[in-house]
């Protein structure tokens, strides 16, 4: 039998980004590979961009035969649909593919995380950054200036503090449910759809202005899938508009708090899901 | 039984529906899983278009919040019958090249499909269609005809939605003869669809231009059709122009499919498959 | 990690896995308890080669689940590397390589010197090491032209010696292969144990292979477990296996016209007849090829019947595993 080589009992090497540099390179060769597909991807680009249009459409509809609603005119739904768009638009670039645990299973991609040296979501998160999305956070960024432009706000350090504030945790309460949903794939076999009703739903929820919302939506989507705050709340404090029953504005403030209780639920839920797949289930 | 005593053709085709039933009766977890994510879509719509008809004083472009929550709640239970963004098994078929096996078969491929997939949208009305309508009846409160008419007309109506949404995702996957990723198209035809056939706001309430282009295509014939026949919306002869509008825009779709897939047939007979 | 290495590199005590099934419909379900793997003992020493073999289904694949930290043992205990598989799963990632035959785990898309460059930066190795272990383990493997292919478009052979490559680039301490050889064509299965077996002696790596293929085993390993059923079956050397088994070769002979079954062919009382196609027109024969050769067996089958055609069958899997277990009770 041969020695112990020497290579392997020498200390753990640097490389030049350190604890990054795995998924930095992960990322990177996702991205690389999405623009091989050139065509394909020009295509989604597009179709991503025809998806934020119609989602821009749609509001507008609505506005087109009712002058305000829920307390708010077109312009300020504008601001509203900019900043939860932007928000959810990024987030699911960055952590929309995370819900699809049952493929991921199938094709035997999550077994392989398993054999790497960093922790499985972290892999997972990195795995399949969706460059196509960007053509969507384009619309909204859109809608979010015009928003900004044609509303009559009180410009200041607070007021870029609290959009700042608000996309970033906007992406994070967003990219957080699609963990959420994630984690719940693992259990919910067949079932998986049900996890639409607060990704996509709270996406939806988001958009609108939830003073229209009845008490249970309201509790719902502004406290346990706390979405209310990645657009409705800031677009109240910005444009200082009263505000409804449960839904104070100055809870705007709060969005990072309710980020970290996405995040929280997310890791329990994580957690769980992962010890359920470990023990045989899936 | 029913079955037994069609003639030939007639009859596989009911035995193509019903596998298609059966098939997707099989799915029940996710019909379920569908329901549920439907029924929050339901209820956030509603609120939204409920304030609208309030904010406009009682009446929106002919909806009172009766006939507007009638609206989203049938909406939201057809969704699942006529999957506005699916996409058809057919595309698949013909990416992998297996569609050359249905040319070989005596039954005309664009029926065989469409008969499986009348099956499946049947069944999806039982864990589906049906419970949100009674959701938002009981929930939400709507209303809906009392007489017998609308609901016989209205079965033919979701007919002829169901098919008419089938056959414009059939022709669209066709291209797959042509074009080798048709992901892109495919998705296109989706949002389109979504949007014109009136599933996030009735038709009825486009501005005038958008109106128009929306009645240039068959999208509104898809769901807006059945939902305005069903719900009492339109009746007597207006309800009944209606679905000769939708069988018109079958038939138009029907014929254009025919086509591709004949073309796409000679196609595959030069490439060599 | 600086220190010795562990007295074991595989150590498994007890080891259990029953899985739940639940069959049936919404209203008259069922519940089944499978045990995959049952009360499993054994320990590897460090750069041993070892064989798993046994039929499909028989927990292989399983085993090696819990040795990764994939799946958690529903009792017992197992310790990989001297690590808990499941607690330390990411120390234990540095130290292991696993290369499943079905699956791959490469990236699809993107020319195969991306897999590695992107191994290389998961494990964190310096630029020059992964290099240098790069270019040798291609040219050991006889990867030079497939380097720029892109993974998908690789055949089958060529893939599955870019997954062990790939499984071997930062140097682990031991090397799992579950069913590497399936589907592959004749020339890469000669190749790669002789890879391996190379590779084992300059790095001294530790080898588990499952298979349910003789032949691999008879090319890489020394030491033989055979599972059945969840259960270990046989713990010893490839000789003794054969040994204890008795190495049954099968004769298949194609008679000119269809006869009596071969059986009680004087001087071979211990070949049994395995059965008849055709009326008698096939014949299979199973022979202990440590007493008796094909060729007295052929003779004494001509003195008896007119041989049209013959093809010889060597043991499988199946035939290896039911014997033992008939000789172990």
């Amino acid at each position: 039998m041969a020695e112990t080589s020497p290579s392997r009992s020498r200390p753990r090497p640097r490389t030049r980004l350190g604890w990054a540099t795995p998924y930095v390179v992960v990322a990177q060769s996702r991205l690389r590979a999405q623009r091989t597909y050139r065509t394909s991807f020009v295509f989604d680009l597009f179709g991503s961009l025809v998806v934020g249009l119609a989602e821009l459409g749609e509001v507008w509809v609505v506005f087109h035969n009712v002058k305000v609603l829920g307390g708010l005119d077109f312009s300020a739904v504008l601001l509203l649909f900019g900043l939860s768009n932007l928000a959810f638009s990024l987030g699911d670039m960055v952590f929309g593919h995370i819900d699809n645990i049952p493929e991921y299973i199938r094709a035997g991609t999550l077994e392989a995380f398993y054999l790497r040296p960093q922790p499985v979501l972290a892999q997972l998160m990195v795995s399949d950054i969706q460059l196509r999305r960007l053509a969507r956070s384009g619309v909204a960024v859109a809608a979010l200036v015009a928003g900004l432009v044609v509303n009559d706000i009180h410009w200041g350090p607070s007021t870029i503090a609290l959009l700042l504030l608000t996309t970033l945790s906007g992406v994070a309460i967003f990219g957080g449910l699609f963990v959420w949903a994630g984690a719940l794939q693992f259990r919910l076999v067949g079932g998986g759809e049900v996890t639409n009703s607060f990704t996509y739903g709270g996406s939806y929820a988001s958009a609108q202005p939830a003073s229209v919302f009845p008490t249970a939506l309201k509790v719902t989507f502004g406290y346990l899938v706390p979405v209310v705050f990645t657009a409705y709340l800031p677009t109240l404090r910005l444009l200082d508009l009263p505000s409804p029953s449960l839904l104070p504005s100055w809870l705007a403030w709060l969005t990072p708090v309710a980020a970290l209780w996405v995040w929280g639920v997310a890791a329990l839920l994580w957690r769980d899901g992962t010890r359920h797949y470990q023990s045989g289930g899936g | 039984m029913i079955v037994r005593t069609l003639p030939g053709e007639l009859k596989t085709l009911a035995l193509l529906a019903r596998a298609g039933f059966r098939r997707e009766s099989t799915y029940l977890m996710a019909m379920l899983a569908g329901l549920f994510t439907n029924v929050v879509f339901g209820f956030i719509r509603a609120s939204i278009l409920l304030a609208a008809v309030d904010s406009a004083g009682g009446q929106l472009v002919g909806y009172t919040r009766d006939t507007i929550s009638a609206y989203v709640w049938l909406s939201q239970g057809l969704i699942g019958a006529v999957m506005l963004t699916g996409t058809a098994e057919i595309g698949e078929r013909v990416a992998t090249g297996e569609v050359a096996v249905d040319f070989l078969r005596p039954l005309d491929v664009q029926a065989a499909h469409l008969a499986t997939d009348l099956g499946r949208a049947a069944f999806t009305l039982i864990p589906r269609g049906i419970p949100s309508v009674l959701v938002g009846a009981l929930t939400v409160g709507l209303v809906l005809p009392t007489t017998v008419q609308p609901y016989l007309l209205g079965i033919v109506s979701v007919l002829l939605g169901v098919s008419l949404s089938f056959l414009t995702r059939f022709a669209v996957n066709l291209a797959g003869f042509w074009i080798v990723e048709t992901r892109g198209v495919t998705s296109l035809l989706a949002v389109v669809q979504s949007f014109l056939s009136g599933l996030y706001v009735p038709v009825h309430r486009f501005p005038g231009w958008l109106g128009g282009i929306a009645a240039a295509t068959p999208f509104p014939s898809i769901l807006q059709a059945p939902i305005d026949v069903l719900s009492g919306r339109v009746t007597g002869p207006g309800a009944l122009l209606v679905v000769a509008v939708q069988l018109a825009w079958v038939a138009a779709v029907a014929v254009l499919g025919q086509v591709l897939i004949r073309a796409g047939r000679r196609r595959l007979e030069v490439q060599g498959g | 990690m600086t220190g010795p290495p562990p007295p074991t590199a595989v150590e498994v005590t007890g080891l259990t896995r029953t899985f739940r099934r639940r069959t049936g419909t919404l209203l008259r379900r069922t519940v089944t308890d499978v045990v995959a793997v049952d009360d499993l003992t054994f320990a590897i020493r460090p750069g041993e080669a070892v064989g798993y073999i046994g039929a499909n289904g028989a927990g292989k694949s399983t085993t090696i689940k819990m040795l990764a930290g994939i799946l958690v043992p529903t009792s017992g205990r197992v310790r990989t590397c001297g690590l808990d598989p499941v607690r330390q799963r990411r120390d234990l990632a540095r130290r292991i390589g696993v290369v499943f035959g079905q699956r791959s785990q490469l990236w699809w898309d993107l020319p195969l010197h991306e897999s590695f460059a992107i191994l290389a930066a998961i494990h964190q190795l310096p630029a020059a090491e992964a290099r240098a272990r790069t270019t040798t383990l291609v040219a050991q493997l006889e990867m030079g032209d497939t380097l720029v292919t892109p993974v998908r478009q690789l055949s089958l052979g060529q893939r599955m010696r870019a997954e062990i490559a790939a499984a071997l680039l930062h140097r682990p301490e031991l090397l799992v292969l579950d069913e590497p050889t399936i589907g592959l064509d004749v020339l890469s299965k000669q190749r790669l144990p002789e890879f391996l077996v190379a590779e084992r002696t300059q790095e001294g790596t530790t080898l588990l292979l499952t298979t349910h293929d003789m032949g691999d085993v008879e090319r890489l390993c020394e030491r033989v477990l055979v599972v059945d059923h969840g259960r270990l079956a046989y713990d010893g050397s490839l000789p003794g296996l054969a040994r204890t088994v008795g190495a049954r070769r099968i004769l298949v002979v194609d008679l000119a016209q269809p006869g009596p079954d071969l059986v009680g062919l004087p001087g071979l009382p211990q070949v049994q007849h395995l059965g008849s196609e055709g009326g008698g027109l096939r014949q299979r024969l199973a022979f202990d090829a440590e007493t008796t050769t094909a060729a007295t067996l052929l003779a004494a089958v001509s003195a008896r019947a007119e041989v049209r055609d013959l093809s010889i069958e060597e043991p499988d899997i199946e035939d290896v595993v039911r014997r033992i277990y008939s000789a172990t009770r």
